[in-house]
C-alpha cells in the first residue's frame, strides 16, 4: 500500500480536495447513468401493463 | 452473413440476447472497476513531478476514450440506421448520445479539477479541452434532435446526419495534442509503443478503461432494452412480456 495510514490516504498529500471531487463526480455520473434506465423501465411497464388491460377489456365487451 | 445481419436488426432478438449478456457485463465492470480503483487510489505509487494528483488520471482518461468512442459508434449506427432502415441502429444510435454526452463532460470536469493544481488553472483555450468542448455540444445537438421530431424516422435521419458531419471532430481530438503544442499532455496509451509509465501505473489504468467499457455497455443495453419496449409496443412479444411483469 502507498499510503501509511488513513488521514494521508484523505489528504492525498494535499490533494486530496482534487482527487476526491473527480472520483466523488464519476460515482454521479456512474449512478446517474444506472437509475435513469431502471425508473423508466418501471413507468414504461406499469404504462402499457394498464394499456394492456384496457384494451383486454375492451375486447371481452365488444 | 445477410441472415446474420437481418437477425441482428430484429429486435425481439436484441431483447432476448442483451438480457443474457447484460448480468456478466454487470459483473465484469464491477469486479474490474472495484480492483481499478482501489488499485488506482491505494497501491499505484505518486507521480514523481504531480504528486498524488495524477490518480485523476484513472478516471479522466477511460471517460474520455469512452466519449469518443461512444461517438463514432453513435455515428456509425446512424450511418447504418440510415442506409438499411434498420430499426435497432437507430435505437442504439439514440442510446449512445446520453451515455456518451455524460462521460465527455465527466471527462472535461476531471480535467478542469486536474488542471488546477497542475497546471494552475481550471480551463484554457488548449485545443485539446476545446476539441472536447464541441464534442459535448455535438452530444447535446444529437439528444435535442432527438427529441425534437415527433416523428422518429425523422428524428434518427436529422440526428444520424448531424453526428456523421460531427465525426470530423474526433481526429482533431486526438491529433489535437500533436498538431498544435499547447498545455495538454500526449496520449499516455498507445497500441503501437510501450508506455512511458511504469506497469504499475498503466496496468491499473488499463483495468479501468476496461471496466469503464464494460459499464458503457450495461447502461447503452438497460437504455435500448427500454427504448425498445416503447416503440414495440404494438408487438406480440413486448405484450408477452408486459403480461408476465403485470
Amino acid at each position: 500500500m502507498y499510503f501509511d495510514n488513513f488521514s494521508e490516504f484523505l489528504a492525498m498529500g494535499g490533494h486530496g480536495l482534487y482527487v476526491w471531487i473527480a472520483y466523488g463526480l464519476t460515482a454521479v455520473i456512474f449512478i446517474f447513468n444506472l437509475i435513469i434506465p431502471i425508473f423508466k423501465r418501471k413507468r414504461i411497464i406499469v404504462e402499457q401493463t394498464r394499456q394492456l388491460r384496457r384494451e383486454e377489456l375492451h375486447a371481452s365487451n365488444s | 452473413m445477410w441472415r446474420w445481419f437481418h437477425k441482428l436488426g430484429s429486435p425481439k432478438w436484441f431483447y432476448a440476447i442483451s438480457g443474457r449478456w447484460l448480468p456478466w457485463f454487470a459483473v465484469a465492470a464491477l469486479l474490474l472497476l472495484t480492483v481499478g480503483t482501489v488499485w488506482a487510489l491505494l497501491f499505484a505509487p505518486a507521480d514523481y513531478q504531480q504528486g498524488n494528483s495524477y490518480r485523476i488520471i484513472y478516471i479522466h482518461v477511460p471517460a474520455a476514450f469512452l466519449a469518443q468512442s461512444g461517438y463514432v459508434m453513435m455515428a456509425i449506427a446512424g450511418a447504418v440506421g440510415l442506409i438499411w432502415k434498420m430499426k435497432l441502429a437507430d435505437v442504439m444510435a439514440k442510446c449512445c448520445a446520453p451515455i456518451g454526452a455524460s462521460f465527455t463532460l465527466l471527462a472535461l470536469i476531471t480535467g478542469a479539477v486536474w488542471g488546477k493544481p497542475t497546471w494552475g488553472a481550471w480551463w484554457v483555450w488548449d485545443a485539446r479541452l476545446t476539441s472536447m468542448l464541441v464534442l459535448l455540444f455535438l452530444y447535446l445537438g444529437v439528444v435535442a434532435l432527438q427529441s425534437a421530431f415527433t416523428d422518429r424516422n425523422q428524428a434518427a435521419r436529422a440526428s444520424a446526419l448531424l453526428s456523421l458531419v460531427g465525426l470530423v471532430n474526433i481526429p482533431i481530438i486526438k491529433y489535437s495534442v500533436e498538431w498544435w503544442n499547447t498545455l495538454h499532455q500526449p496520449a499516455s496509451l498507445t497500441l503501437t509503443q510501450k508506455p512511458t509509465m511504469p506497469a504499475e501505473m498503466w496496468v491499473p489504468l488499463l483495468i479501468m478503461v476496461a471496466g469503464f467499457y464494460c459499464f458503457f455497455t450495461v447502461v447503452l443495453f438497460m437504455r435500448a432494452r427500454v427504448e425498445l419496449l416503447d416503440r414495440e409496443r404494438r408487438t406480440g412479444w413486448v405484450k408477452d412480456i408486459i403480461r408476465d411483469k403485470g
